[in-house]
């Protein structure tokens, strides 16, 4: 200690206290800071393959450099949230004009995905695709998910979400099958004939309750089979198919039976 | 009439029962004279077929109503007062604030211990209520079993089916969810659109401005009071009129306008009427047990700003709501000196079901007047042998289903792939077209049908044995008609249009009422200027004795002629009237 003490007046002395400090500072910060997202991380290799699978892929309708035809959107500033919730669902590239770009199954994996995301979001900026967290639906409230649903949702996707018609063949899809991440997407980007909820109108929280509803709604009605849970048509028909059906059977057989 | 009552005078004089229940029974009979009575209705003869069982499927889901119902009104609070739900289930509804209505629909639903299956089975059997009523109605009607003495119960059964309707609606509504709401807006704007008296009429109704506080509490009296005892009231009636005039039957070999043909009351038919009983209310139970129906709980508290995707009636008002989305808007709302002339309300959802509640009505008197027909009828037409009925019930039908189809094309836009747009133009144009189409193939197929028959008859089976004859000649050998397959051809009328008396009477003076009796003639030529007639005693004769052929099959059929409506009783029991 004491030769410790004689050299604390050394001149270099704050040299070595500022490297020693700097050194736990930055080991400090590689142990606690948070790890970047897979999505973010955003290289020049990424946009470079984005463009090459865009200009193969996409361009012959989008434009060249994603400037948009005449009557195909541009998209500059659309944001990696539209192209991943457009290219994860198989929307786009679309298999053929019609009413609204249906679901199919998916022509790129997400590393391709996430490359053409990379290549659109350095046209210009726009919605992000959203973090785990934001779409976990134990997180949300479905009760209040349900409130917004029914003001903002329903009237096209019906009050569960089964999905309902648009006008000449467009249609609100049914969300039964579409994944948490997707219907916040959705709520953002406004793909196709639907309009964009931004985050002022409806805050990232309300998307999470919204998603926690809609996510309810998969474990089935506590009343028993859901019959596509379309409202009284669908019932009207079971009610004329199985019931109506089983008891014309029934008279017909009791009609049959001679004593 | 049996002799029924005659026996109980003469019950005394025999020996004493020796059994309990006989005992019992006797102990009741000095008491009471019942033994008459079950006499009478054990004796009782009902005519077998299954389409007969349709009407006692209606009374049986009518009984699973009350059934559930009661227990429902144990649970139901009819109030629209606002609360907090507190419940933990559907966690979509915790902590929302909703009407005392819907939040003891819930706690019915989640909390009371076979709530949710009362509530689904009393829904259920409300459709199979409804859709039974439906096809028993068109049973009697394609039979013709509204004619004479049966008018006026066929008006009983059409209240019933009114009421049917009045009580389906008046319990969709109590829940107090966006979906049944919806539905309370479009009866809102119905009522209002009837010319002058409609606003009055809808304050009347609400309470106030649409949709005020009294509305639940209103529908909940006319729905477990005023509806249900006017139902049990004509159901009794209905069934009164039923015993009175003895059950008609099918046409058949030794039934007659003045006989039944069929098993008696005990032990047969009550077994079999029991047992319909217990099916009809196990499927219902097990409906209401396996598939979910009006879960309110998805729908949400009632909120008149959203109509969600898909929002439509029970199927029995579905052709409302189709006739409704069919009627374009533009240019059909008028104002007239102030006065709004809502037509696109109007037309479909009052005139159009005011036509068909008036043909339903009408019909049978309006048949009996253009047939000039006074008998009585027990014996049911053949739905072939009244082309023109058939052909004007299936063009009813028709419409009624494209109604129904229409009320639906949002769902058969999606499920189809098809423009909505495109469906609802299509629906228009065959709203006028597939009746007249579908009046003149069922009209054709009738006669064809009829054509067939008296081919059968003439001619008899074709056997499949050709024979040839020494001369080279090959003819094909037909197999004559059985007595039972020949009378159910046979015999039926073909009226002919009315004749009337001419224009002018004996002075030359044109006659009083001429016009009106020209009118109903060409009516009646509408109904009866095509017809086949059934095959005459002469004519099956002449068929049998003319030709080659025939000359084959003569051999067995000598006394032909008077076997022609002749028939014969099949072994079951018979009763005059």
């Amino acid at each position: 200690m004491k030769a410790l003490a004689a050299r604390r007046h050394h001149r270099l002395a704050p040299v070595v206290l500022l490297l020693l400090a700097l050194l736990v500072t930055g080991g400090v910060y590689a142990a606690l800071a948070p790890e970047k997202a897979q999505a973010e991380t955003v290289s020049t290799q990424d946009i470079e393959t984005g463009k090459k699978l865009f200009q193969a892929n996409c361009a012959t309708c989008h434009g060249a450099n994603a400037e948009g035809t005449a009557g195909v959107p541009s998209l500059i500033g659309v944001g990696p949230a539209a192209v991943d919730f457009q290219v994860s669902t198989g929307r786009m590239p679309m298999q053929m004009n019609g009413p609204q770009a249906r679901v199919k199954p998916r022509q790129f994996d997400a590393e391709d995905t996430a490359a053409l995301a990379a290549y659109i979001s350095s046209l210009g900026p726009g919605p992000a695709i959203p973090t785990d967290e934001q779409v976990d639906a134990t997180l949300g409230d479905a009760a209040n998910g349900m409130a917004l649903f029914r003001t903002n949702c329903a009237m096209c996707h019906n009050a569960v979400g089964a999905g309902g018609a648009l006008s000449e063949g467009k249609f609100a899809p049914s969300l039964f099958g579409t994944s948490e991440r997707n219907i916040y997407q959705a709520m953002l980007t406004g793909p196709q004939s639907m309009p964009v909820f931004n985050d002022a109108n409806i805050t990232p929280d309300e998307k999470r309750d919204i998603v926690a509803f809609l996510v309810e709604q998969r474990e089935g009605s506590a009343g028993g089979f859901a019959l596509g849970a379309l409202g009284p048509v669908s019932e009207g028909v079971w009610a004329w198919i199985i019931g109506l059906g089983l008891l014309i059977g029934a008279a017909v057989w009791i009609g049959a039976k001679s004593s | 009439m049996s002799t029924a009552h005659d026996t109980t005078t003469t019950a005394a004089a025999a020996p004493a029962p020796t059994t309990r229940t006989g005992k019992a029974a006797d102990y009741l009979d000095q008491r009471t004279g019942i033994g008459g009575v079950v006499k009478e209705f054990a004796r009782k003869v009902f005519p077998d077929h299954w389409s007969f069982m349709l009407g006692e499927m209606a009374l049986y889901s009518f009984i699973a109503l009350l059934i559930s119902g009661v227990f429902l009104t144990m649970f139901f609070e009819p109030s629209m007062a606002l609360t907090q739900f507190e419940g933990e289930y559907p966690a979509t509804a915790t902590g929302q604030t909703v009407s005392v209505a819907y939040a003891s629909t819930l706690e019915m639903s989640f909390e009371v211990r076979g709530g949710l299956l009362m509530r689904q089975v009393h829904h259920w059997s409300a459709l199979i209520f409804m859709a039974s009523i439906v096809v028993h109605m068109m049973r009697v009607f394609f039979t013709g079993a509204f004619r004479k003495p049966r008018e006026l119960n066929w008006l009983v059964g059409f209240t019933l089916l009114i009421l049917g309707l009045a009580a389906g609606f008046s319990g969709y509504s109590l829940p107090d969810d966006v979906l049944s709401g919806n539905g309370l807006r479009i009866t809102d704007g119905v009522v209002k659109s009837i010319p002058l008296i409609g606003s009055y009429m809808s304050y009347m109704i609400f309470g106030g401005e649409f949709p005020g506080e009294h509305i639940i509490p209103r529908l909940f009296t006319v729905h477990i009071l005023l509806v249900p005892a006017l139902i049990v009231a004509l159901i009794a009636l209905h069934l009164f009129l039923m015993v009175l005039h003895k059950h008609t039957q099918f046409p058949g070999g030794g039934r007659t306008d003045k006989n039944v043909v069929g098993y008696p009351a005990l032990p047969v038919y009550v077994a079999k009427m029991t047992g319909n009983f217990f099916i009809v209310f196990g499927v219902l139970v097990l409906m209401g047990a396996t598939m979910a129906i009006n879960n309110v709980w998805n729908y949400g508290p009632y909120d008149p700003s959203p109509v969600s995707a898909g929002a439509q009636p029970d199927w029995y008002m579905l052709f409302l709501e189709g006739s409704l989305r069919l009627m374009p808007g533009q240019g059909t709302e008028w104002v007239i000196f102030g006065y709004t002339l809502p037509l696109n309300v109007l037309i479909p959802a009052v005139v159009v079901p005011g036509i068909l509640f008036t043909f339903l009505i009408v019909y049978p008197f309006l048949e009996a007047r253009v047939t000039g027909d006074k008998r009585e009828h027990h014996v049911l037409d053949r739905p072939r042998n009244v082309p023109v009925r058939t052909a004007l019930g299936v063009a009813f039908l028709s419409d009624f289903i494209l109604l129904a189809a229409a009320g639906s094309n949002d769902l058969i836009a999606t499920h189809f792939g098809m423009s909505i747009n495109e469906i609802t133009w299509v629906y228009r144009i065959l709203f006028f077209l597939l009746p007249v189409a579908a009046f003149v193939v069922t009209k054709r197929l009738c006669l064809g049908l009829q054509r067939k028959d008296r081919e059968l008859v003439l001619h008899g089976h074709e056997s499949g044995r050709i024979v040839r004859y020494a001369n080279g000649e090959y003819v094909e050998v037909h197999t004559p008609l059985d007595d039972q397959e020949r009378w159910m051809r046979v015999n039926y009328d073909a009226p002919a249009p009315l004749e009337i008396e001419p224009k002018m009477d004996a002075r030359g003076v044109k006659r009083k009422g001429y016009g009106a009796d020209k009118r109903w003639q060409g009516l009646s030529r509408f109904f009866y200027e095509d017809r086949v007639e059934p095959v005459t005693p002469a004519q099956l004769a002449a068929a049998h004795s003319h030709g080659d052929h025939d000359a084959l099959e003569a051999g067995g059929q000598q006394a032909a002629p008077a076997a022609v409506g002749s028939g014969s009783t099949t072994g079951t029991d018979s009763q005059e009237h």
